[in-house]
C-alpha cells in the first residue's frame, strides 16, 4: 500500500509544472517594448527545451518567435540563453533545471530578429568570407581524376574542426566579442585551424596573418575559454586558438 | 611628416606591400613575456621578503647579499635601485600593452559585465580579477617601486618595519600583496592556456591541473605574504619608540 502511494507521488513529480521565461521583443515594431513573460507548462518525460517551446507555440503563444531545424544537433539554430549559458535549446533537458524555472534569451552579440530569434547566418557568411573560408589550391582540381591521398591522422583532424555547426555559442560565451564586434571568434580562427590542417589548402602562414593577424583576429582573444567551455560540439577551440597564436606569433 | 610607411597604413591599413602589420603579433608576445618576467619576479620577491619569518638577522643577510655585500664592503644599495627601475619599466611596459584589453568605453563595460554576470563562467570571472588587480598595481605598484628606487637604504629589518607600521605603509602593502598574488596566478594560468604550454595528450584534464596547482600556489603565496606583513607590523609597533634607528648585527 505504501509502495503503491510514494509510486503515485513520483508520477506527480516526474510530471511537474515548469516555468519557461521568455525574453520578448520585436525591434522591427516600434510599438513594442522589451518585456519578459512566463509561460507555465506540464513537463514531459524527455523533454528538451525546444519540445517545451513548440508546445508553447503550438498550445499557449502562437505569436512567439525562436528558430530551429534539425532537432538533433546538427542545425546550430536553436541556440540560445538558457538561464544565463548559451545552448543549444533540442540538447537541452527540462528536466536538469531542479527549481522548474527556465529564462530563455536570444543569442547576444548577433542581430535580433524577434524574441529568441537572432541571425546567426549573415554573420557567419561575413566572417567565411572574412577568413577566406575554402580551399586555396593554385593548381584546378580536376574532379575526374581521384583525389591525392591524406594521411588519415590529418584528415581526421580536419574532420574534427569540421563539425562546427556555426551556432553562435562560442561568440555569445565570448568577452571579447561581447565588446569588439569585429571579432572572428572562436568559429572563425577555428576555421582558419581547420584549412591551416588540411593539405589540400596551399595558403601560408604568412596568408593566414593576412586574415587573422590583429585584435579582431587570433590577437583578440584573451583565451577566457568561454568558447570551450560552452561549445555543444565539444570542438577542441582551446588548443586550436593557441595553435594559430603559435603560428602566427612567429610571423 | 611620419614616415611614409605608417601614411600608407594610416590610409591603407597595410602597408606598401599591402601586408598587414606585425606589430600586433609582437604586442601579443610581449604582453605575454613581460608577464611572465614580472611573474618569475614576485615569485622569488615574495620568497624573499618572507625572511623576516626566520629572524631579523636572516633578513638583514639577505638584503646584504642583494645589496652586493660578498662583493661590495657593507653593500651598495644602488643594486636595489637599478632593479627596481628595470623592474619598474618591465611593470610600466606590461600595463601598457595589457591596458588594450580593458573595456574601454561605458558600452564594452556595460556590455561585458552583464555577459559575464550572466555566464557565470569561472575563466571568464577570473579575468575581471586580473583587470581589477591590473588596475590597482598601476598606481600601488608604482608606488611601492617608486619607494624602493629612490630609498634603497631603507630596506632592512627595522627600516622596513618602520616605513610598514609607523609610516603606515601597511594598508597599500595589504592591497598591493593580494592583487599581485592574484593577478599572477590568473596571469599565468592564462599564459599556460593561450600558449598550449602543458597540453600533453589530454589539454582538458590538463588545464583543469594547471588551474588547480595554480590556486594551491596562490593560496600559499598569501598566507606567506600575510604571515611576513604581520611580521613585519609586529617587528614595526614594537619599535615605533626607536623609529628610524637601523638594524645592525651587533643587536644579535
Amino acid at each position: 500500500m505504501i509502495d503503491q502511494e510514494n509510486q503515485e507521488v513520483s508520477n506527480e513529480e516526474e510530471f511537474r509544472k515548469i516555468e519557461i521565461t521568455v525574453f520578448r521583443y520585436n525591434p522591427q515594431n516600434s510599438n513594442t517594448k522589451p518585456e519578459y513573460q512566463t509561460y507555465t507548462l506540464e513537463e514531459t518525460p524527455g523533454m528538451t527545451l525546444y519540445i517545451a517551446l513548440i508546445k508553447i507555440w503550438s498550445t499557449m503563444d502562437h505569436n512567439i518567435s525562436f528558430d530551429f531545424v534539425c532537432r538533433a544537433g546538427i542545425c546550430g539554430s536553436c541556440s540560445m540563453v538558457v538561464n544565463g549559458k548559451p545552448r543549444l535549446a533540442c540538447k537541452t533537458r527540462t528536466s536538469e533545471f531542479e527549481d522548474g524555472k527556465i529564462t530563455l534569451l536570444p543569442l547576444p552579440t548577433f542581430k535580433h530578429i524577434k524574441d529568441l530569434s537572432v541571425d546567426t547566418g549573415n554573420w557567419m557568411n561575413a566572417m567565411s568570407k572574412k577568413v577566406e573560408s575554402w580551399i586555396h589550391a593554385k593548381e584546378e582540381t580536376d574532379i575526374t581524376a581521384i583525389e591525392k591521398p591524406v594521411e588519415p591522422d590529418v584528415a581526421q583532424a580536419v574532420f574534427e574542426l569540421d563539425r562546427c555547426i556555426e551556432c553562435g555559442i562560442c561568440l555569445a560565451a565570448c568577452s571579447t566579442k561581447i565588446m569588439k564586434e569585429d571579432f572572428v571568434g572562436a568559429v572563425g580562427l577555428n576555421r582558419t585551424a581547420r584549412f591551416a590542417i588540411d593539405p589540400h589548402d596551399e595558403r601560408s602562414d604568412e596568408d593566414f596573418y593576412e586574415l587573422i593577424g590583429d585584435d579582431n583576429g587570433v590577437f583578440g582573444c584573451m583565451s577566457l575559454m568561454g568558447c570551450e567551455d560552452h561549445c555543444p560540439k565539444d570542438l577542441p577551440l582551446q588548443t586550436k586558438i593557441a595553435y594559430m597564436r603559435r603560428k602566427m606569433v612567429k610571423m | 611628416m611620419p614616415q611614409q610607411d605608417s601614411t600608407v597604413e594610416l590610409l591603407t591599413g597595410k602597408d606598401s606591400v599591402g601586408k598587414k602589420s606585425k606589430i600586433p603579433a609582437r604586442l601579443d608576445l610581449l604582453q605575454s613575456a613581460t608577464g611572465l618576467i614580472l611573474s618569475f619576479f614576485i615569485i622569488f620577491h615574495i620568497v624573499f621578503e618572507s625572511s623576516i619569518l626566520f629572524g631579523k638577522a636572516a633578513m638583514y643577510r639577505l638584503t646584504k647579499i642583494f645589496e652586493g655585500e660578498p662583493f661590495i664592503e657593507g653593500g651598495e644599495p644602488l643594486i636595489i635601485s637599478a632593479l627596481a627601475f628595470g623592474i619598474f619599466v618591465i611593470f610600466i611596459f606590461h600595463a601598457l600593452l595589457a591596458m588594450r584589453k580593458f573595456p574601454s568605453s561605458y558600452k564594452e563595460y556595460q556590455r561585458y559585465r552583464t555577459q559575464s554576470k550572466m555566464l557565470k563562467h569561472s575563466d571568464t570571472n577570473l579575468w575581471f580579477i586580473q583587470i581589477t588587480t591590473g588596475f590597482v598595481m598601476m598606481f600601488l605598484g608604482s608606488i611601492h617601486l617608486y619607494t624602493m628606487m629612490t630609498q634603497p637604504e631603507n630596506i632592512g629589518p627595522y627600516a622596513s618595519s618602520d616605513r610598514i607600521y609607523s609610516d603606515i605603509a601597511w594598508p597599500m602593502y595589504l592591497i598591493l600583496l593580494i592583487s599581485v598574488v592574484l593577478h599572477t596566478g590568473v596571469g599565468v594560468y592564462r599564459l599556460i592556456i593561450k600558449w598550449g604550454w602543458f597540453d600533453g595528450s589530454n589539454p582538458r584534464a590538463n588545464r583543469i591541473r594547471s588551474k588547480k596547482i595554480i590556486q594551491a600556489v596562490v593560496v600559499v603565496y598569501l598566507v606567506l605574504g600575510l604571515l611576513s606583513l604581520g611580521t613585519y607590523m609586529k617587528i614595526g609597533y614594537d619599535h615605533q619608540e626607536e623609529y628610524g634607528n637601523r638594524y645592525s648585527e651587533v643587536h644579535k
